[in-house]
């Protein structure tokens, strides 16, 4: 289980009348610093920022050509002011571009190696690393700051010729399947924080199911920025060949700091025909404290290419976390009978912002698509969905149903929806439904009436609202984002 | 024994109850009717604790505890259940979860062993079956869906799991065909007991013909204005509510009368 841990602190019980306001008081439990010596470049960027994280890593000649032609393209580019969020403008020099636990050795071999301190952190964060202790049948990929400090069960999986490692060790091992693949899906210059990305990211995790394979066991990445004035440039890449099939979930958290924070990753998934990419996210980045100071500004690229015939590519995020969330994880529906599906639960607090939605690009014949989409907002928090539906001329047969739920808490809250549809063939069948609804006085004092306290009525509505979600996500981490909404959303009752 | 003495109540300002004076003996069951807008519900959702009324005088003394300085959820764990007049759904809750919460929220005050899954399915479905209640509906949402029949079965299973020791039926005749009212009546009636007293508020004397009280009382505007026997009902049935209010106005003592 990786999702952070969740154990909310004791609370004053709740006092009469406080019900839907004293409900969001609740401190960020994953907020503590991992004091440990760090290898770092100094902040900026530039071109030589660029080399010395290429040569840090040792990669190979075209990666840093590539690198650098996604910085140079970064140059040319301005950020994006379009999403319904509000922050004054980020001083790109003024952030360290890579940053990693300094280690004796070129990096651990084993978890044996691994800095005991780091071990710690990773325990203390509900994802203990030694794999006697974890649930059977995860396997994790543990990123800290710049990179990934351990990857368990790589024997087992390779059994199965499953390569699940960091990206720089994909680097190193499988170099022909990362040039193939990296960039196809969001190329480099896709957009403002796509080429940033592209042109400093230290790590993230690779995963290649090859042809028929069925992954044994759920992957998972946990993310974790430590270091202070350090952004996250992480990247993730997933190749799922004919017919295989992969669960991989990523989740992610940070230490309270009063400075915000960038984490600009990259994600390109691939399935080819018939494969199947479910990818599951559980989002608890640092918000900031309740007046908006801090946190993480989470701008994030997510893309996924059904390439083959019949494949399918499934997003599932909860977004609990962040100061800011700007990410569209999509799907490109080229492959005939394709299928892409998007369901989400974002929810903001205090003075969290959230734009957030998808993009289904129907292209081949016969695709579906499902967007679900549940939006909470308490106290000042602004919560957007953003989606974009496109039918492309020659998607003969394209199906999309879309439903955008929000559920308001408290009365100082917002919550906007901003559907797209393109459709460019006259086969095509789109749906849209959209509700806004608030968390009725009536519903709570039903439940108080019946014994149940404001926090855990509160919880159990929330829960209702999102449970088409959760239904889709896997098991154990349907309770961690269960418990993860209830920590969240403590205070904002009352 | 629950004694409501001298209860003014109010909304956004607007006085409800003016000086309400009631006595409810334990196991017993009085009948609380008035026309629209004399504050029946208001008395039902004061009792409950709902905090969108303010109490502005007055008091309630349940065996010995200060009823109004409880929150809602603690009156309702120490025993206190309303039957809504218009119950709530909620999507996405099913209708056990819902009543597990209820039912442990409730046993974890009183020092019982919480029910663990496989107790409280046997406990449940035997209560459905004497209300008649399919056991899909332990499945569906709460009250989601459900039909005015089904939603009001659906608040007489939960004051069965729920074994309070005051119930308090705001209406629950409303909405009903005959069946289904005899079908909740006999529900209620089920519950009588000497530990359980019982507060049936309605518009109709056709309830009282199923759930006979002992006691009848007749609000109008905010006040007590007349207590008597079961004739009482069928007295008001036959001459109207008009003949209580012209009576109320007239002799405005009666008003403050003790039942």
């Amino acid at each position: 289980m990786n999702a952070p841990t969740l154990t909310s602190p004791p609370q004053a019980p709740a006092k009469r009348g406080d019900a839907i306001g004293a409900f969001l008081e609740q401190e960020y439990v994953a907020g503590f610093e991992t004091r440990l010596e760090t290898d770092s470049v100094p902040k900026g960027l530039s071109e030589d920022i660029v080399r010395t994280i290429s040569a840090r890593k040792g990669e190979p000649e075209w990666l840093l050509e590539w690198r650098l032609e996604a910085y140079r393209h970064w140059l040319t580019m301005t950020p994006p002011v379009w999403a319904a969020v509000q922050f004054p403008p980020v001083d790109f020099q003024d952030i360290v571009y890579y940053s990693a636990p300094k280690s004796k050795k070129d990096g651990p071999k084993s978890l044996d190696e691994v800095d005991p301190e780091l071990l710690r952190t990773f325990e203390k964060l509900g994802v203990p690393l030694h794999e006697r202790a974890r649930l059977a049948g995860v396997a994790v990929d543990a990123v800290f700051d710049s990179v990934s400090v351990a990857t368990t069960f790589k024997k087992e999986l390779g059994e199965h010729g499953i390569v699940f490692c960091s990206f720089s060790e994909a680097v190193k091992e499988h170099p022909e399947l990362v040039r193939q693949y990296l960039g196809t899906v969001v190329p480099p210059g896709d957009n403002f924080y796509a080429a940033l990305n592209s042109a400093v990211f230290s790590d993230g995790s690779f995963v290649f199911i090859p042809k028929g394979v069925k992954c044994p066991m759920e992957l998972s990445t946990y993310f974790r920025i430590n270091a202070r004035d350090t952004g996250q440039f992480e990247r993730t890449l997933i190749i799922a060949e004919e017919g295989a099939s992969v669960s991989y979930l990523e989740g992610c958290t940070a230490p309270m700091r009063d400075e915000n924070q960038l984490h600009a990753a990259v994600v390109e998934l691939i399935a080819l025909d018939d494969a199947k990419i479910k990818y599951s996210t559980v989002q608890n980045w640092y918000p900031g404290d309740k007046d908006g100071k801090g946190g993480i500004y989470n701008f994030v690229t997510k893309r996924g290419d059904c390439r083959g015939a019949r494949s399918h590519i499934s997003w599932t995020q909860v977004e609990t976390g962040s100061a800011i969330t700007w990410k569209y994880p999509s799907v490109i529906l080229r492959g005939d009978d394709s299928v892409g599906d998007f369901h989400s639960v974002a929810l903001t607090n205090n003075l969290q912002q959230a734009d957030t939605g998808t993009k289904m690009i129907h292209m081949g014949r016969n695709t579906r698509s499902t967007i679900l989409s549940k939006g909470i907002s308490a106290g000042r928090g602004s919560n957007t969905f953003r989606g974009l539906v496109r039918v492309t001329p020659r998607a003969e047969g394209a199906r999309n149903y879309t439903q955008c739920d929000s559920l308001l808490i408290g009365d100082r809250c917002a919550a906007h929806t901003f559907p797209t549809i393109e459709v460019r063939n006259p086969s095509a069948h789109v749906e849209h439904e959209a509700t806004t609804s608030r968390i009725g006085e009536d519903q709570l004092f039903y439940a108080m009436q019946r014994g149940i306290s404001a926090e855990d009525a509160v919880s159990m509505i929330v829960n209702g609202f999102c449970r088409e979600v959760f239904k889709e996500l896997p098991m154990e981490f349907a309770v961690e984002a269960q418990k993860l909404l209830g920590v969240s959303l403590e205070g904002s009752v009352g | 024994m629950l004694k409501i003495n001298n209860l003014h109540a109010a909304v956004d300002g607007k006085a409800i109850l003016k000086g309400l004076n009631l006595e409810v003996g334990s196991g017993e069951v009085h009948a609380i009717m008035g026309p629209n807008g004399s504050g029946k519900s208001t008395l039902a959702q004061v009792l409950a604790g709902r905090d969108t009324f303010t109490v502005t005088d007055g008091s309630v003394d349940w065996d010995g505890t200060d009823l109004l300085a409880l929150p809602a959820e603690e009156r309702a764990r120490a025993g206190l259940f309303l039957a809504f007049q218009y119950p709530v759904e909620i999507p996405g809750v099913s209708n056990a979860y819902f009543l597990k919460a209820a039912v442990n929220a409730v046993r974890r005050h009183r020092g019982l062993p919480e029910y663990d899954a496989m107790d409280f399915l046997a406990r449940v479905k035997a209560e459905m079956k004497a209300v008649g209640m399919k056991e899909e509906f332990l499945y569906r949402s709460v009250n989601e869906g459900f039909s005015g029949g089904e939603k009001k079965r659906n608040e007489v299973l939960q004051m069965a799991l729920l074994e309070p020791r005051l119930a308090v039926l705001d209406e629950t005749d409303s909405g009903l065909d005959i069946d289904a009212l005899k079908i909740v009546a006999e529900g209620v009636n089920r519950l009588r007991s000497p530990e359980r007293s019982m507060i049936v508020i309605t518009h109709y004397q056709r309830l009282l013909d199923y759930i006979v009280p002992d006691k009848v009382h007749v609000l109008s505007q905010g006040r007590i204005v007349r207590s008597g026997g079961r004739e009482l009902a069928l007295e008001l049935e036959e001459h109207g509510y008009g003949w209580i209010d012209a009576e109320g106005k007239a002799t405005k003592t009666a008003a403050g009368a003790r039942p």
